[in-house]
Protein backbone atom coordinates (compact mmCIF):
# COMPACT_ATOMS: atom_id res chain seq x y z
CA UNK A 1 0.00 0.00 0.00
CA UNK A 2 3.10 1.93 0.34
CA UNK A 3 4.24 1.72 -2.78
CA UNK A 4 1.22 2.83 -4.82
CA UNK A 5 0.89 6.31 -3.51
CA UNK A 6 4.92 6.66 -4.30
CA UNK A 7 4.59 5.36 -7.62
CA UNK A 8 1.75 7.59 -8.20
CA UNK A 9 3.78 10.43 -6.91
CA UNK A 10 6.86 9.56 -9.52
CA UNK A 11 4.92 9.45 -12.35
CA UNK A 12 2.52 12.25 -11.97
CA UNK A 13 6.05 13.85 -11.84
CA UNK A 14 6.48 12.75 -14.81
CA UNK A 15 3.57 13.57 -16.44
CA UNK A 16 4.04 17.08 -15.08
CA UNK A 17 7.54 17.04 -17.17
CA UNK A 18 6.09 15.84 -20.35
CA UNK A 19 3.34 18.73 -20.03
CA UNK A 20 5.91 20.92 -19.38
CA UNK A 21 8.09 19.78 -22.47
CA UNK A 22 4.81 20.24 -24.52
CA UNK A 23 4.08 23.31 -23.60
CA UNK A 24 7.45 24.41 -24.24
CA UNK A 25 6.91 23.25 -27.58
CA UNK A 26 3.64 24.90 -28.03
CA UNK A 27 4.94 27.84 -29.29
CA UNK A 28 4.28 26.64 -32.77
CA UNK A 29 0.87 28.83 -33.51
CA UNK A 30 -1.29 26.50 -35.49
CA UNK A 31 -1.98 23.83 -32.61
CA UNK A 32 -2.97 26.12 -30.99
CA UNK A 33 -6.79 24.43 -29.88
CA UNK A 34 -5.54 20.88 -30.68
CA UNK A 35 -5.45 18.35 -28.46
CA UNK A 36 -7.04 15.46 -30.25
CA UNK A 37 -3.84 13.34 -30.36
CA UNK A 38 -0.51 12.93 -32.44
CA UNK A 39 -2.67 11.71 -35.64
CA UNK A 40 -4.61 14.74 -35.76
CA UNK A 41 -1.36 17.01 -35.52
CA UNK A 42 0.32 14.87 -38.15
CA UNK A 43 -2.72 15.22 -40.65
CA UNK A 44 -2.81 19.45 -39.78
CA UNK A 45 -2.44 21.25 -42.85
CA UNK A 46 0.53 23.13 -43.52
CA UNK A 47 2.56 21.38 -40.19
CA UNK A 48 5.55 19.85 -41.30
CA UNK A 49 6.28 16.96 -39.96
CA UNK A 50 4.90 17.58 -36.20
CA UNK A 51 6.65 16.41 -33.31
CA UNK A 52 4.65 13.89 -31.08
CA UNK A 53 3.60 15.82 -27.91
CA UNK A 54 2.70 13.18 -25.46
CA UNK A 55 1.52 15.89 -23.22
CA UNK A 56 -0.92 17.44 -25.28
CA UNK A 57 -1.70 13.65 -25.88
CA UNK A 58 -2.48 12.73 -22.01
CA UNK A 59 -3.79 15.94 -21.30
CA UNK A 60 -6.40 16.03 -24.22
CA UNK A 61 -7.08 12.44 -22.97
CA UNK A 62 -7.75 13.13 -19.24
CA UNK A 63 -9.64 16.68 -20.02
CA UNK A 64 -13.31 17.19 -21.27
CA UNK A 65 -13.38 18.03 -24.84
CA UNK A 66 -16.14 19.20 -27.52
CA UNK A 67 -16.82 16.56 -29.82
CA UNK A 68 -15.59 12.72 -28.77
CA UNK A 69 -12.52 12.05 -30.11
CA UNK A 70 -12.97 8.68 -31.82
CA UNK A 71 -9.71 7.91 -33.70
CA UNK A 72 -7.19 9.70 -36.08
CA UNK A 73 -9.31 12.51 -37.94
CA UNK A 74 -12.75 10.92 -36.88
CA UNK A 75 -14.84 12.75 -34.12
CA UNK A 76 -18.49 12.23 -33.15
CA UNK A 77 -19.60 15.44 -33.00
CA UNK A 78 -21.72 16.34 -29.90
CA UNK A 79 -24.03 19.14 -29.02
CA UNK A 80 -22.78 22.69 -28.34
CA UNK A 81 -24.99 24.55 -25.87
CA UNK A 82 -24.04 28.33 -25.22
CA UNK A 83 -25.73 30.92 -23.53
CA UNK A 84 -24.95 34.67 -23.06
CA UNK A 85 -27.57 37.42 -22.46
CA UNK A 86 -26.23 39.19 -25.78
CA UNK A 87 -26.78 36.70 -28.41
CA UNK A 88 -29.22 34.35 -26.48
CA UNK A 89 -29.04 30.58 -26.35
CA UNK A 90 -26.64 28.64 -29.07
CA UNK A 91 -27.01 25.33 -30.16
CA UNK A 92 -24.79 23.66 -32.73
CA UNK A 93 -23.00 20.78 -33.31
CA UNK A 94 -19.63 20.72 -32.35
CA UNK A 95 -18.36 19.29 -36.16
CA UNK A 96 -18.65 22.99 -36.85
CA UNK A 97 -15.96 23.78 -35.55
CA UNK A 98 -13.59 21.51 -37.58
CA UNK A 99 -11.53 20.14 -34.51
CA UNK A 100 -10.95 23.61 -33.25
CA UNK A 101 -10.03 24.99 -36.69
CA UNK A 102 -12.95 26.87 -37.98
CA UNK A 103 -15.30 29.87 -36.14
CA UNK A 104 -19.15 29.05 -36.00
CA UNK A 105 -21.93 31.15 -34.93
CA UNK A 106 -19.82 33.51 -33.27
CA UNK A 107 -17.54 31.30 -31.35
CA UNK A 108 -14.49 29.22 -31.73
CA UNK A 109 -12.58 26.69 -29.54
CA UNK A 110 -9.67 27.96 -27.88
CA UNK A 111 -7.49 25.31 -26.06
CA UNK A 112 -10.60 23.26 -25.67
CA UNK A 113 -12.63 25.78 -24.25
CA UNK A 114 -15.37 27.79 -25.93
CA UNK A 115 -14.26 31.56 -26.40
CA UNK A 116 -17.05 34.12 -28.15
CA UNK A 117 -14.71 35.82 -31.47
CA UNK A 118 -15.82 38.61 -33.87
CA UNK A 119 -15.45 37.01 -37.23
CA UNK A 120 -18.04 35.35 -39.32
CA UNK A 121 -19.00 31.58 -39.79
CA UNK A 122 -15.81 29.61 -40.95
CA UNK A 123 -13.00 31.73 -40.33
CA UNK A 124 -9.69 30.21 -39.19
CA UNK A 125 -10.19 30.03 -35.53
CA UNK A 126 -6.36 30.94 -35.07
CA UNK A 127 -7.24 34.47 -36.77
CA UNK A 128 -10.21 35.18 -34.97
CA UNK A 129 -9.94 37.47 -32.20
CA UNK A 130 -11.29 36.73 -29.34
CA UNK A 131 -13.82 38.52 -27.37
CA UNK A 132 -12.80 38.08 -23.54
CA UNK A 133 -15.55 40.32 -22.08
CA UNK A 134 -18.35 38.40 -23.61
CA UNK A 135 -16.07 34.93 -23.33
CA UNK A 136 -16.40 35.16 -19.69
CA UNK A 137 -19.88 35.98 -19.86
CA UNK A 138 -20.97 32.95 -21.75
CA UNK A 139 -22.37 30.05 -19.74
CA UNK A 140 -21.46 26.66 -21.59
CA UNK A 141 -23.93 23.68 -21.02
CA UNK A 142 -22.23 21.38 -24.24
CA UNK A 143 -22.56 18.12 -24.14
CA UNK A 144 -19.22 17.31 -23.43
CA UNK A 145 -17.27 13.97 -23.89
CA UNK A 146 -17.84 13.61 -20.69
CA UNK A 147 -21.27 14.74 -20.04
CA UNK A 148 -21.84 12.49 -23.07
CA UNK A 149 -20.25 9.43 -20.94
CA UNK A 150 -22.09 10.66 -18.06
CA UNK A 151 -25.12 9.62 -19.80
CA UNK A 152 -24.02 6.42 -21.07
CA UNK A 153 -23.15 5.63 -17.50
CA UNK A 154 -26.37 6.47 -16.24
CA UNK A 155 -27.86 4.63 -18.94
CA UNK A 156 -26.40 1.33 -18.20
CA UNK A 157 -27.13 2.18 -14.70
CA UNK A 158 -30.75 2.37 -15.39
CA UNK A 159 -30.41 -0.43 -18.06
CA UNK A 160 -28.74 -2.98 -15.42
CA UNK A 161 -30.59 -2.21 -12.58
CA UNK A 162 -34.07 -1.36 -13.32
CA UNK A 163 -33.95 -5.27 -15.45
CA UNK A 164 -32.35 -6.58 -12.26
CA UNK A 165 -34.83 -4.88 -10.42
CA UNK A 166 -37.76 -6.96 -12.70
CA UNK A 167 -35.63 -10.29 -11.91
CA UNK A 168 -36.23 -9.86 -8.04
CA UNK A 169 -40.07 -9.42 -8.91
CA UNK A 170 -39.96 -12.12 -11.55
CA UNK A 171 -38.04 -14.58 -9.35
CA UNK A 172 -38.94 -13.56 -5.84
CA UNK A 173 -37.88 -15.56 -2.84
CA UNK A 174 -35.40 -17.15 -5.57
CA UNK A 175 -31.52 -17.94 -6.06
CA UNK A 176 -30.33 -14.86 -8.32
CA UNK A 177 -28.97 -15.71 -11.53
CA UNK A 178 -27.56 -14.25 -14.47
CA UNK A 179 -27.01 -10.09 -14.29
CA UNK A 180 -28.40 -10.48 -10.76
CA UNK A 181 -26.37 -13.02 -9.52
CA UNK A 182 -23.29 -10.69 -11.10
CA UNK A 183 -24.58 -7.08 -9.04
CA UNK A 184 -26.29 -9.12 -6.04
CA UNK A 185 -22.82 -9.64 -3.81
CA UNK A 186 -21.85 -5.63 -4.62
CA UNK A 187 -25.28 -4.20 -3.39
CA UNK A 188 -25.14 -6.44 -0.32
CA UNK A 189 -21.19 -5.25 -0.14
CA UNK A 190 -22.32 -1.80 -0.03
CA UNK A 191 -25.61 -2.55 2.35
CA UNK A 192 -23.87 -4.25 4.77
CA UNK A 193 -19.97 -3.56 5.01
CA UNK A 194 -20.50 0.21 3.90
CA UNK A 195 -23.45 1.49 5.09
CA UNK A 196 -24.91 -0.82 7.62
CA UNK A 197 -21.18 -0.84 9.07
CA UNK A 198 -21.27 3.07 9.00
CA UNK A 199 -24.42 4.13 9.86
CA UNK A 200 -26.16 1.64 11.91
CA UNK A 201 -29.38 1.28 12.15
CA UNK A 202 -30.62 3.90 10.50
CA UNK A 203 -28.57 2.79 7.28
CA UNK A 204 -31.76 2.13 4.95
CA UNK A 205 -32.62 5.97 4.75
CA UNK A 206 -29.20 6.37 3.03
CA UNK A 207 -29.27 3.44 0.63
CA UNK A 208 -30.28 4.59 -2.07
CA UNK A 209 -27.25 6.90 -2.35
CA UNK A 210 -24.84 5.08 -1.42
CA UNK A 211 -25.67 2.51 -3.79
CA UNK A 212 -26.27 5.22 -6.61
CA UNK A 213 -22.97 7.10 -5.88
CA UNK A 214 -20.94 3.66 -5.42
CA UNK A 215 -22.33 2.26 -9.08
CA UNK A 216 -21.89 5.62 -10.88
CA UNK A 217 -18.32 5.56 -10.02
CA UNK A 218 -17.68 1.95 -10.43
CA UNK A 219 -19.33 1.85 -13.60
CA UNK A 220 -17.88 5.20 -14.43
CA UNK A 221 -14.25 4.14 -12.79
CA UNK A 222 -14.63 1.19 -15.32
CA UNK A 223 -15.71 2.93 -18.42
CA UNK A 224 -12.71 4.89 -18.35
CA UNK A 225 -10.35 2.07 -18.31
CA UNK A 226 -12.33 0.75 -21.62
CA UNK A 227 -10.01 2.33 -24.26
CA UNK A 228 -12.10 3.00 -27.17
CA UNK A 229 -15.81 4.19 -27.72
CA UNK A 230 -18.16 4.68 -25.66
CA UNK A 231 -15.42 4.70 -22.86
CA UNK A 232 -11.97 6.59 -22.70
CA UNK A 233 -13.24 9.08 -21.08
CA UNK A 234 -12.28 10.89 -17.57
CA UNK A 235 -15.50 11.00 -16.10
CA UNK A 236 -14.75 10.24 -12.08
CA UNK A 237 -11.43 11.69 -12.51
CA UNK A 238 -12.86 15.26 -13.35
CA UNK A 239 -13.38 17.61 -10.56
CA UNK A 240 -16.63 18.41 -11.69
CA UNK A 241 -18.14 15.18 -11.67
CA UNK A 242 -16.28 14.17 -8.25
CA UNK A 243 -17.25 18.23 -6.77
CA UNK A 244 -20.98 17.20 -7.23
CA UNK A 245 -20.84 13.94 -5.38
CA UNK A 246 -18.85 14.89 -2.65
CA UNK A 247 -21.75 18.18 -2.27
CA UNK A 248 -24.64 15.79 -2.30
CA UNK A 249 -22.52 14.26 0.51
CA UNK A 250 -21.93 17.27 2.55
CA UNK A 251 -25.91 18.44 1.31
CA UNK A 252 -27.82 15.53 3.09
CA UNK A 253 -24.87 15.33 6.32
CA UNK A 254 -25.87 18.96 6.80
CA UNK A 255 -29.09 18.59 6.46
CA UNK A 256 -29.28 15.66 8.54
CA UNK A 257 -27.24 16.39 10.88
CA UNK A 258 -28.49 16.22 14.64
CA UNK A 259 -28.33 18.21 17.57
CA UNK A 260 -24.99 15.71 18.84
CA UNK A 261 -23.16 16.24 15.94
CA UNK A 262 -24.24 20.33 15.91
CA UNK A 263 -22.89 20.23 19.67
CA UNK A 264 -19.73 18.56 18.84
CA UNK A 265 -18.86 20.59 15.94
CA UNK A 266 -19.90 24.37 17.80
CA UNK A 267 -19.64 22.96 21.50
CA UNK A 268 -17.20 19.92 21.81
CA UNK A 269 -18.83 18.52 25.22
CA UNK A 270 -16.40 18.07 28.47
CA UNK A 271 -13.98 20.51 26.39
CA UNK A 272 -12.95 23.28 28.47
CA UNK A 273 -13.76 27.17 26.93
CA UNK A 274 -10.58 28.32 25.98
CA UNK A 275 -9.79 25.00 24.08
CA UNK A 276 -13.29 25.33 22.09
CA UNK A 277 -11.93 28.78 20.58
CA UNK A 278 -9.38 26.85 18.61
CA UNK A 279 -11.61 23.73 18.99
CA UNK A 280 -14.38 25.20 17.28
CA UNK A 281 -12.72 26.09 14.12
CA UNK A 282 -11.00 23.09 13.36
CA UNK A 283 -14.14 21.54 13.44
CA UNK A 284 -16.12 23.74 11.28
CA UNK A 285 -13.24 23.89 9.09
CA UNK A 286 -13.03 19.84 9.39
CA UNK A 287 -16.89 20.01 8.28
CA UNK A 288 -16.21 21.72 4.84
CA UNK A 289 -12.77 19.27 4.44
CA UNK A 290 -14.63 16.25 4.77
CA UNK A 291 -16.53 16.67 1.26
CA UNK A 292 -13.22 18.46 -0.06
CA UNK A 293 -11.00 15.87 0.50
CA UNK A 294 -13.78 13.12 -1.00
CA UNK A 295 -13.46 15.04 -3.95
CA UNK A 296 -10.00 15.73 -4.85
CA UNK A 297 -9.32 11.94 -3.16
CA UNK A 298 -11.54 10.27 -6.36
CA UNK A 299 -10.61 13.06 -8.90
CA UNK A 300 -6.52 12.24 -8.11
CA UNK A 301 -6.74 8.62 -7.97
CA UNK A 302 -8.06 8.33 -11.28
CA UNK A 303 -6.84 11.06 -13.16
CA UNK A 304 -3.52 9.43 -11.80
CA UNK A 305 -4.34 6.27 -13.16
CA UNK A 306 -4.95 7.43 -16.55
CA UNK A 307 -1.65 9.90 -16.68
CA UNK A 308 0.11 6.78 -15.55
CA UNK A 309 -1.18 4.52 -18.28
CA UNK A 310 -0.87 7.10 -21.06
CA UNK A 311 2.53 8.31 -19.96
CA UNK A 312 3.75 4.82 -20.88
CA UNK A 313 1.88 4.71 -24.00
CA UNK A 314 3.69 7.82 -24.60
CA UNK A 315 6.82 6.83 -24.11
CA UNK A 316 6.66 4.47 -26.98
CA UNK A 317 6.45 7.34 -29.33
CA UNK A 318 9.02 9.67 -27.67
CA UNK A 319 11.72 6.92 -28.16
CA UNK A 320 10.21 5.85 -31.55
CA UNK A 321 10.78 9.11 -32.80
CA UNK A 322 14.83 9.15 -32.28
CA UNK A 323 14.40 5.65 -33.50
CA UNK A 324 12.09 2.97 -35.03
CA UNK A 325 14.30 0.29 -32.86
CA UNK A 326 13.88 1.81 -29.47
CA UNK A 327 10.46 2.71 -30.06
CA UNK A 328 10.11 -1.01 -30.03
CA UNK A 329 11.97 -2.14 -27.50
CA UNK A 330 10.72 0.25 -24.90
CA UNK A 331 6.95 -0.88 -26.53
CA UNK A 332 7.60 -4.15 -24.85
CA UNK A 333 8.39 -2.38 -21.19
CA UNK A 334 5.64 -0.39 -21.34
CA UNK A 335 3.15 -2.31 -22.71
CA UNK A 336 3.89 -5.11 -19.77
CA UNK A 337 4.02 -1.82 -17.51
CA UNK A 338 0.86 -0.80 -18.87
CA UNK A 339 -0.91 -3.94 -18.55
CA UNK A 340 -0.05 -3.87 -14.52
CA UNK A 341 -0.96 -0.09 -14.45
CA UNK A 342 -4.39 -1.57 -15.97
CA UNK A 343 -4.68 -4.48 -13.62
CA UNK A 344 -4.43 -2.36 -10.56
CA UNK A 345 -6.68 -0.02 -12.06
CA UNK A 346 -9.33 -2.09 -12.27
CA UNK A 347 -8.57 -3.15 -8.35
CA UNK A 348 -8.66 0.31 -8.08
CA UNK A 349 -11.77 1.40 -9.70
CA UNK A 350 -13.28 -1.00 -7.20
CA UNK A 351 -11.19 0.99 -4.23
CA UNK A 352 -12.09 4.21 -4.94
CA UNK A 353 -15.75 3.71 -5.56
CA UNK A 354 -15.75 1.94 -1.59
CA UNK A 355 -13.56 4.25 -0.62
CA UNK A 356 -15.69 7.27 -1.36
CA UNK A 357 -19.25 5.19 -0.53
CA UNK A 358 -17.41 4.36 2.25
CA UNK A 359 -16.50 7.67 3.35
CA UNK A 360 -19.50 9.34 2.45
CA UNK A 361 -21.35 6.73 5.29
CA UNK A 362 -19.15 7.38 7.69
CA UNK A 363 -19.78 11.14 7.46
CA UNK A 364 -23.29 10.46 7.65
CA UNK A 365 -22.89 7.97 10.23
CA UNK A 366 -21.18 10.30 12.18
CA UNK A 367 -24.22 13.04 11.70
CA UNK A 368 -27.23 10.74 12.74
CA UNK A 369 -25.12 8.73 15.31
CA UNK A 370 -27.13 9.12 18.71
CA UNK A 371 -25.26 10.16 21.70
CA UNK A 372 -23.02 7.78 23.41
CA UNK A 373 -23.93 7.07 27.23
CA UNK A 374 -20.10 7.72 28.54
CA UNK B 1 0.48 24.79 -17.32
CA UNK B 2 -2.82 25.51 -19.20
CA UNK B 3 -3.99 21.99 -19.44
CA UNK B 4 -3.48 21.22 -15.86
CA UNK B 5 -5.39 24.47 -14.59
CA UNK B 6 -8.01 23.15 -16.93
CA UNK B 7 -7.93 19.45 -14.88
CA UNK B 8 -8.30 21.05 -11.55
CA UNK B 9 -10.76 24.27 -12.40
CA UNK B 10 -14.25 22.59 -12.34
CA UNK B 11 -16.81 23.56 -15.73
CA UNK B 12 -19.63 25.35 -15.10
CA UNK B 13 -21.57 22.95 -17.42
CA UNK B 14 -20.59 19.56 -16.44
CA UNK B 15 -21.62 20.68 -12.74
CA UNK B 16 -24.80 21.67 -14.33
CA UNK B 17 -24.87 18.71 -16.02
CA UNK B 18 -23.64 16.29 -13.53
CA UNK B 19 -25.89 17.64 -10.54
CA UNK B 20 -28.76 17.00 -13.35
CA UNK B 21 -27.83 13.97 -14.42
CA UNK B 22 -27.45 12.43 -11.11
CA UNK B 23 -29.96 13.30 -9.14
CA UNK B 24 -32.27 12.05 -12.29
CA UNK B 25 -30.05 8.22 -11.73
CA UNK B 26 -30.63 8.92 -8.38
CA UNK B 27 -34.57 9.34 -8.43
CA UNK B 28 -35.37 6.82 -11.09
CA UNK B 29 -33.02 4.17 -9.17
CA UNK B 30 -34.31 4.67 -5.85
CA UNK B 31 -37.68 4.74 -7.11
CA UNK B 32 -37.82 1.70 -9.82
CA UNK B 33 -34.18 -0.29 -8.90
CA UNK B 34 -33.16 0.36 -5.28
CA UNK B 35 -36.69 -0.18 -3.70
CA UNK B 36 -37.44 -3.23 -5.25
CA UNK B 37 -34.13 -4.69 -5.24
CA UNK B 38 -33.43 -3.94 -1.62
CA UNK B 39 -37.08 -5.03 -1.06
CA UNK B 40 -36.39 -8.40 -2.49
CA UNK B 41 -33.15 -9.22 -1.01
CA UNK B 42 -35.04 -8.31 2.52
CA UNK B 43 -37.63 -11.00 1.61
CA UNK B 44 -35.46 -13.84 0.39
CA UNK B 45 -33.51 -12.71 3.49
CA UNK B 46 -36.32 -13.11 5.62
CA UNK B 47 -37.52 -16.42 3.66
CA UNK B 48 -34.26 -18.01 3.84
CA UNK B 49 -34.37 -17.38 7.63
CA UNK B 50 -37.55 -18.40 7.77
CA UNK B 51 -37.20 -22.11 6.03
CA UNK B 52 -33.79 -22.25 8.12
CA UNK B 53 -35.63 -21.75 11.70
CA UNK B 54 -38.38 -24.77 9.81
CA UNK B 55 -35.96 -26.85 9.23
CA UNK B 56 -34.19 -26.78 12.87
CA UNK B 57 -37.74 -26.94 13.99
CA UNK B 58 -38.70 -29.95 12.05
CA UNK B 59 -34.97 -31.72 12.84
CA UNK B 60 -35.87 -31.11 16.88
CA UNK B 61 -39.52 -32.64 16.70
CA UNK B 62 -37.85 -35.45 14.30
CA UNK B 63 -35.57 -35.55 17.42
CA UNK B 64 -38.25 -35.39 19.51
CA UNK B 65 -40.01 -38.43 17.57
CA UNK B 66 -37.23 -40.62 17.39
CA UNK B 67 -37.16 -40.64 21.21
CA UNK B 68 -40.61 -41.02 21.56
CA UNK B 69 -40.16 -44.19 19.02
CA UNK B 70 -36.87 -45.16 21.17
CA UNK B 71 -39.01 -44.86 24.16
CA UNK B 72 -41.75 -47.25 22.49
CA UNK B 73 -39.35 -49.68 21.01
CA UNK B 74 -38.05 -49.83 24.52
CA UNK B 75 -41.46 -50.44 26.30
CA UNK B 76 -42.19 -52.57 24.02
CA UNK B 77 -38.94 -54.82 24.21
CA UNK B 78 -40.10 -54.03 28.37
CA UNK B 79 -43.67 -55.83 27.27
CA UNK B 80 -42.06 -58.63 25.24
CA UNK B 81 -39.36 -59.68 28.07
CA UNK B 82 -42.35 -59.72 30.63
CA UNK B 83 -44.64 -62.00 28.99
CA UNK B 84 -41.80 -64.29 27.92
CA UNK B 85 -41.06 -64.41 31.32
CA UNK B 86 -44.45 -64.44 32.80
CA UNK B 87 -44.90 -68.03 30.03
CA UNK B 88 -41.71 -69.67 30.97
CA UNK B 89 -43.04 -68.87 35.00
CA UNK B 90 -46.03 -70.28 34.19
CA UNK B 91 -45.03 -73.05 31.96
CA UNK B 92 -42.71 -74.27 34.46
CA UNK B 93 -45.21 -73.85 37.08
CA UNK B 94 -47.53 -76.30 35.08
CA UNK B 95 -44.36 -78.70 34.26
CA UNK B 96 -43.65 -78.75 38.11
CA UNK B 97 -47.49 -79.49 38.82
CA UNK B 98 -47.53 -82.27 36.07
CA UNK B 99 -44.53 -84.00 37.97
CA UNK B 100 -46.11 -83.83 41.36
CA UNK B 101 -49.14 -85.19 40.34
CA UNK B 102 -47.41 -87.42 38.52
CA UNK B 103 -44.76 -88.41 41.47
CA UNK B 104 -48.20 -88.44 43.52
CA UNK B 105 -50.19 -90.65 41.22
CA UNK B 106 -47.30 -92.88 41.05
CA UNK B 107 -46.52 -93.59 45.16
CA UNK B 108 -50.55 -93.81 45.37
CA UNK B 109 -49.88 -96.38 42.65
CA UNK B 110 -47.27 -98.15 44.62
CA UNK B 111 -48.75 -98.07 47.87
CA UNK B 112 -51.39 -99.51 46.94
CA UNK B 113 -49.37 -102.27 45.14
CA UNK B 114 -47.46 -102.44 48.48
CA UNK B 115 -50.73 -103.32 50.28
CA UNK B 116 -52.24 -105.97 48.19
CA UNK B 117 -48.99 -107.30 48.22
CA UNK B 118 -49.15 -107.03 51.99
CA UNK B 119 -52.93 -108.85 51.99
CA UNK B 120 -51.76 -111.20 49.89
CA UNK B 121 -49.31 -112.10 51.83
CA UNK B 122 -51.19 -112.12 54.85
CA UNK B 123 -54.22 -114.47 53.01
CA UNK B 124 -51.59 -116.71 51.83
CA UNK B 125 -50.09 -116.64 55.40
CA UNK B 126 -53.36 -117.57 57.11
CA UNK B 127 -54.60 -119.78 54.81
CA UNK B 128 -50.97 -121.43 55.09
CA UNK B 129 -51.71 -121.38 59.06
CA UNK B 130 -55.23 -123.23 58.46
CA UNK B 131 -53.78 -125.68 56.37
CA UNK B 132 -50.72 -126.52 58.61
CA UNK B 133 -53.79 -126.44 61.66
CA UNK B 134 -55.90 -128.68 59.38
CA UNK B 135 -53.15 -131.22 58.91
CA UNK B 136 -51.80 -131.30 62.85
CA UNK B 137 -55.25 -132.11 63.72
CA UNK B 138 -55.27 -134.74 60.78
CA UNK B 139 -51.94 -136.22 62.16
CA UNK B 140 -53.02 -135.63 65.76
CA UNK B 141 -56.25 -137.67 65.20
CA UNK B 142 -54.65 -140.42 63.22
CA UNK B 143 -52.00 -140.38 66.32
CA UNK B 144 -54.40 -140.18 68.27
CA UNK B 145 -56.49 -143.10 66.89
CA UNK B 146 -53.86 -145.10 66.76
CA UNK B 147 -52.93 -144.42 70.79
CA UNK B 148 -56.11 -144.69 72.45
CA UNK B 149 -57.39 -147.48 70.04
CA UNK B 150 -57.51 -149.82 73.97
CA UNK B 151 -59.33 -148.75 76.59
CA UNK B 152 -56.39 -148.83 78.90
CA UNK B 153 -54.46 -146.75 77.23
CA UNK B 154 -57.54 -144.29 77.29
CA UNK B 155 -57.91 -144.63 81.61
CA UNK B 156 -54.29 -143.72 81.46
CA UNK B 157 -54.78 -140.38 79.16
CA UNK B 158 -57.59 -139.77 81.70
CA UNK B 159 -55.35 -140.48 84.75
CA UNK B 160 -52.84 -138.20 83.56
CA UNK B 161 -55.07 -135.17 81.78
CA UNK B 162 -56.73 -135.23 85.87
CA UNK B 163 -54.06 -135.37 87.05
CA UNK B 164 -52.55 -132.09 85.24
CA UNK B 165 -55.73 -129.99 85.72
CA UNK B 166 -55.32 -130.79 89.07
CA UNK B 167 -51.94 -130.15 89.41
CA UNK B 168 -52.81 -126.91 87.47
CA UNK B 169 -55.57 -125.92 89.61
CA UNK B 170 -53.76 -125.88 93.00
Amino acid sequence: MLLKPLLRHAFLLLAALLAGRSTAQHGTPDHGGDHAGPAAAEAHAGAPAAKFNAGDLIMGHVGDEHGWHLWGHTSLPLPVILYNSERGLSVFSSARFDHGHRTYGGYALHEGMVVAVNAPDGTDAHQAVVDQRLTEATLDLSITKNVATMIVVSALLLWVFISVARAYGRRAGQAPTGLQNLVEPIILFVRDDVAKSAIGHKYEKYLPYLLTAFFFIFFGNLLGLVPFFPGGANLTGNIAVTGVLALITFIIVTVNGNRHYWQHIFAMPGVPGWVLAILTPVEVLGMFLKPFVLMIRLFANITAGHIIALSFYSLIFVFGETSAGAGYGVAIGSWAFTVFMFMLELLVAFIQAYVFTFLSAMYIGAAVEEPHHH
Amino acid sequence: MPFLASLVNPSIGLIFWMSLTFVTVLFLLAKFAWKPILNGLKEREASIADALNEAKRAREEMATMSARNEELMRAAREEREQLLKEAREIRDREIAAAKDKAKAEAEALLARARTDIRNEKNAALHEMKNQVAELSILVAERILKEKLADSKAQQALVDKVMAEAQLRRS
